[in-house]
Formats: C-alpha cells, sequence, structure tokens
C-alpha cells in the first residue's frame, strides 16, 4: 500500500501539523514504508482469532461513583497562557 | 410529485452520576467555570482515566428497559477531532462494540401505534463548552462540562414525519426519567438530539443523500427544523438540484438551518481502541442485579392504570407521561378514595393549566396531592359545587391553604338545607310573576332563567341537583 503525497497533506491537516513542504515527498516514502510492514501481517490468516482491544489480557475495571476530585483551577491555570473570568482564553474558533 | 420523508435521531443524554464518567470530579450543573474540571478532564499529560461503573449501570438500565441487547464486551475508543474545548483532542466513545444494541420502542401518532428500531446506545464523554462573545476576538472555554458521560441514543431511519420524531423524543425524554438515569433538562443541555433528515421520492427504494441537523435542544426546534430542512430538500430535489451530504445548523432565530462544515472539512474521525481502557466486561449477575432494580415503566404503567382507574388510553397517557405525574395522580386518588376519574379530570384541568400558567413542574405545585385530595372530598360529599371548588382551587394556589379552611373562611359552603333553598325560590318566583306565567304556558328555556336567579341569591352555593328539582316542583 503506498500513499500520496495528497494523503499526507490531508493527514498533517487533520492532525494540526505544519509540516515544511519540502519533507513531504520524504514522508509520503517513510509511512508508505510503514503501511507496507504491517501489510505483511495481513498475509497470516486470522479468520479464527479473536481480535484483541488491549495488550492486557483483563476487563475494565470500575470505580465507585465518588467525587474525590476538588477545585484546583488556580492552580491548573497557573501554567495557562491566557485566562479571563476563570475561562481559558483561546484564539477564535468559528463564526 | 410524492415525497417521502426519512428521520433517524441521536439523543445525547447527560447520565445523572455524581462524578463524572473517567474522573472523580463532580458533574453539578451551574458551577463557577473550570472549577469542577480536573486534572483528568483538562487531559494534562499522564493521567490516566477510570470508568464510573454508575454510568455503566445506568446504560445497562436503559438497554433492559428498551428490549436490548447488552454487549458482554464492549470496548472505548478514541474519535479524534481539534477542538478547544476537546484538550485532549479525541473523545473517548465506544464505536464497534457498543454497550447496548439493537433495542425499540412503541410511539403513538395521530391514535396509529408504531415501533421505532434503536440501533445502538453507546456511552461517551460530553466536551467542555466554548464561549465565543466578550472576549476581544479570543474564544473562552469552560471545561466543566468536559468529562460528564453521556449516553448517545442512535435510532434506526424509521421515522418518517417531524411528529414522529418529536413523539419519539418525548418517548425516550419520558423513559430515561423515568429511569432516573437523566434529569432530562432540555434548557441546560442534559438531553439533546442530532436530527438525520433525508428525502426520497415514493416509489424509491434506496434512502436518499441525508443532512445531519445539529444540537436540538427543545422539541419545538426538533420539529421547526425538520419541517424546514425537508422542505429545503424537496425544493432542491425539484428545481434540478443535489442535496449534499453536510453538517447543518438550526438557527432558532431565523428558523431555517444552515451549512456548517463544508465537505472538505468534512470529519475524519480515526477511531481506534483507546489503549488507556480495558474491555468492559459485563456478566450476567449484574445485568440480573440491574433488571431487578428497574422501576414500572411507561407503557406498563399506562396499562395498569386503565386496568386499576377505569381511565381510558388518553387520560391513562398523559397521566403517566412522567413518573412525578403518575406519583401525585396515584398520591390524590389515594388520599381522596374518590372517584379516579374525578382526579384524573382535575390534575388534568386546572392543576395542569395552574402549572403551565406559572411555568413550575408538578413537583413543585404549591397545591399538594393531599391538598387536592381535601378539595376532591369536599366535592364528593356535596359540601360545596364543582364550580364553587375551581374558586376554591385558586384560592388554594394563591394563599398555600387547606380547601377546607378556606371553604370555612369564606363561607363557600354549599346550601344543602332543602327548606332554605325552598325560601329562595319562592321569592324569586314572587319577584318575577311575568316570567313565571310565561314559562308555565309553555316556554320552558325560562328555566334557566330561575336557575340563574337562585344562583345569584346564594352566590352560586345552592346545591344544583336540589335547586334543580325543586324549581320544577315550584314551578
Amino acid at each position: 500500500m503506498s500513499l500520496t503525497t495528497k494523503d499526507v497533506d490531508k493527514i498533517a491537516w487533520l492532525a494540526r501539523l505544519a509540516i515544511d513542504q519540502s519533507h513531504v515527498t520524504a514522508y509520503t516514502r517513510d509511512l508508505s514504508g510503514i503501511l507496507d510492514f504491517v501489510e505483511q501481517m495481513n498475509a497470516v490468516s486470522t479468520a479464527h482469532v479473536t481480535p484483541m482491544a488491549h495488550p492486557t489480557d483483563q476487563p475494565q475495571r470500575l470505580r465507585p461513583d465518588i467525587v474525590t476530585e476538588f477545585d484546583q483551577r488556580q492552580l491548573f491555570q497557573a501554567c495557562a497562557p491566557l485566562v479571563d473570568a476563570g475561562l481559558y482564553l483561546v484564539p477564535k474558533v468559528l463564526e | 410529485m410524492e415525497w417521502e420523508t426519512v428521520i433517524g435521531l441521536e439523543i445525547h443524554a447527560q447520565l445523572a452520576t455524581r462524578s463524572k464518567i473517567f474522573s472523580g470530579a463532580p458533574t453539578a450543573y451551574g458551577a463557577e467555570p473550570n472549577t469542577q474540571a480536573c486534572a483528568v478532564d483538562l487531559g494534562l499529560p499522564g493521567v490516566l482515566p477510570v470508568l464510573n461503573g454508575e454510568a455503566v449501570r445506568m446504560a445497562v438500565k436503559f438497554g433492559l428497559a428498551i428490549g436490548g441487547t447488552i454487549a458482554a464486551r464492549s470496548i472505548f475508543s478514541r474519535k479524534n477531532y481539534f477542538y478547544p474545548d476537546l484538550p485532549k483532542g479525541y473523545q473517548i466513545s465506544q464505536y464497534d462494540l457498543p454497550v447496548v444494541s439493537r433495542g425499540h420502542l412503541n410511539i403513538l401518532v395521530d391514535g396509529e401505534e408504531k415501533t421505532i428500531g434503536i440501533t445502538r446506545a453507546h456511552l461517551e464523554e460530553d466536551a467542555g463548552k466554548s464561549l465565543h462573545e466578550d472576549f476581544h476576538g479570543l474564544t473562552g472555554i469552560d471545561l466543566n462540562r468536559a468529562g460528564t458521560p453521556l449516553l448517545e441514543i442512535v435510532s434506526e431511519p424509521d421515522l418518517r414525519s417531524a411528529q414522529e420524531a418529536v413523539a419519539y423524543m418525548k418517548k425516550i425524554h419520558a423513559l430515561v426519567r423515568y429511569l432516573r438515569i437523566c434529569d432530562g433538562n432540555m434548557q441546560e443541555g442534559s438531553f439533546r438530539c442530532d436530527a438525520n433528515v433525508s428525502v426520497r421520492r415514493m416509489e424509491q427504494n434506496e434512502f436518499g443523500t441525508r443532512a445531519e441537523i445539529k444540537n436540538l435542544n427543545s422539541f419545538r426546534f426538533v420539529e421547526r427544523a425538520i419541517n424546514f430542512e425537508v422542505e429545503r430538500q424537496i425544493a432542491l430535489l425539484e428545481a434540478g438540484g443535489r442535496v449534499v451530504q453536510e453538517t447543518r445548523l438550526y438557527d432558532a432565530d431565523k428558523g431555517e438551518t444552515r451549512s456548517m462544515r463544508s465537505k472538505e472539512e468534512a470529519n475524519d474521525y480515526r477511531y481506534f481502541p483507546d489503549p488507556d481502557l480495558l474491555p468492559l466486561e459485563i456478566g450476567p449477575a449484574f445485568v440480573d442485579e440491574v433488571r431487578g432494580q428497574l422501576p414500572e415503566l411507561p407503557d406498563a404503567k399506562k396499562e395498569r392504570f386503565k386496568a386499576q382507574y377505569g381511565l381510558g388510553e388518553y387520560d391513562a397517557a398523559v397521566l403517566t407521561a412522567t413518573r412525578e405525574t403518575a406519583d401525585y395522580y396515584e398520591a390524590v386518588v389515594g388520599a381522596a378514595g374518590c372517584d379516579p376519574k374525578l382526579c384524573a379530570n382535575w390534575i388534568m384541568g386546572d392543576l395542569s393549566a395552574a402549572l403551565n400558567r406559572a411555568g413550575v413542574e408538578i413537583d413543585q405545585t404549591p397545591v399538594t396531592a393531599e391538598r387536592l385530595a381535601g378539595l376532591l372530598q369536599r366535592i364528593a360529599d356535596s359540601t360545596i359545587s364543582g364550580k364553587i371548588a375551581k374558586q376554591v382551587f385558586e384560592a388554594m394556589w394563591e394563599k398555600g391553604a387547606t380547601a377546607d379552611a378556606l371553604i370555612e373562611q369564606q363561607g363557600l359552603k354549599q346550601i344543602t338545607d332543602g327548606g332554605e333553598i325552598a325560601t329562595i325560590i319562592d321569592q324569586i318566583i314572587a319577584a318575577n310573576p311575568e316570567q313565571v306565567s310565561q314559562y308555565r304556558a309553555g316556554k320552558e328555556r325560562l328555566f334557566g332563567f330561575f336557575v340563574g336567579q337562585a344562583m345569584k341569591a346564594t352566590r352560586g352555593k345552592a346545591n344544583p341537583q336540589q335547586l334543580n328539582a325543586l324549581l320544577k316542583q315550584k314551578l
């Protein structure tokens, strides 16, 4: 399976990664190489194997519905670049 | 050209847990911004989600109530997209193995019952809120809502009109409130829906291209948005155009839907199993335990009301529409010990009108079930007439007093003393000789005139049956 440069641009856009256009050809080649490697596994017959969701073969443990976390807004917002009236401020989105 | 509308709904119900789905932060509505967003909700590096068992229990409860299949094993997946109110860059949701699948429920539209399939119901986390105003060109982010448990309930494309869609949504709304798994508060966003709408020619088998209308948070908006969208699509197709698959937003002020994301920006969510969460396993013992906790469900309650209280379909449906109304009704019947139909009429009539006027829900009514029962007892034992009772009810609502106290205080007790009524009738006959002779000459509709005069003289307190009988006799 091989990717096109267009695929690489799209993946970068979805991941919100700004990539240098001069590197796109290299990314295309490297990512295609990774997919080719994965592709080899498709040769193995897995019809009788239950798909594994997690390498640890254990069920999820459940937590009781109890409030254990209390307000630490001041601490958390200390590392935010911009806050106002308790809100995190970010560049305008939408509209 | 004849067109058929095809609708599927995705309903998001916030689960009424105390803490969030993957963290121990509180879920209470209306707190100061970001005071209920902990390190997990903020997506800080190194944190791990731990699943809230109560959210699972609530999802199973819902699954059993719609006759669905509870997955013995289900998986949490990451739905990847970038938006500032989703700090991790992905929403933890369920994709190919949801906790509930293949349920159904019945709706009643224009007297006809119809079964609507429910494809799936899955657990996921809510996102935060973006505030676009007042921040000088910046967007404010409040992450209190981030991580609130949601149950997303996806219907089959079985709905054929806006009316059916609203009936279905109301039915789900009533159900989640009966189950006490969601407070159903639509203004606060606890219960909201997206509608997938398409149209096709009557003779066509395959579905038309659909548009998804996002974030409808009232029954009225669902109806209006769907009707607008159906008209828009039909007009487009009849003019030779094509419907584009897209997400549209309903603008309540303008009463229209408009395109939200263009095609090239269409989301590619790249779902994959969340490596931070193990598979959720639900054993038969847990399912049985939850089944044992199910309350009487709306349809079963409605049938019982018909059988036990002799109510008609309509009355039973109205009185069981919410668990609170049904409980109120049964409390009134129990305390009044009188005709269940009389109790039903008063709750669906005067009480519900007063609640609407005041804009309050039945669980906040100033006229408690015991007090309404007290009033109905006075009608049943002929202390007051039905007409006076309406007056007493208004006063009970305003003053918060008991019926007996008000009847006593305002001297509203019905006159049932035959002698007293007879005296009044004699006075009226003496005062209106002309009407009396006309009546006796055959002008029978003048009977109403005498009733009116007697009621006026007694300020409406004469017992109507006794008054009628005595008037007939004396005239």
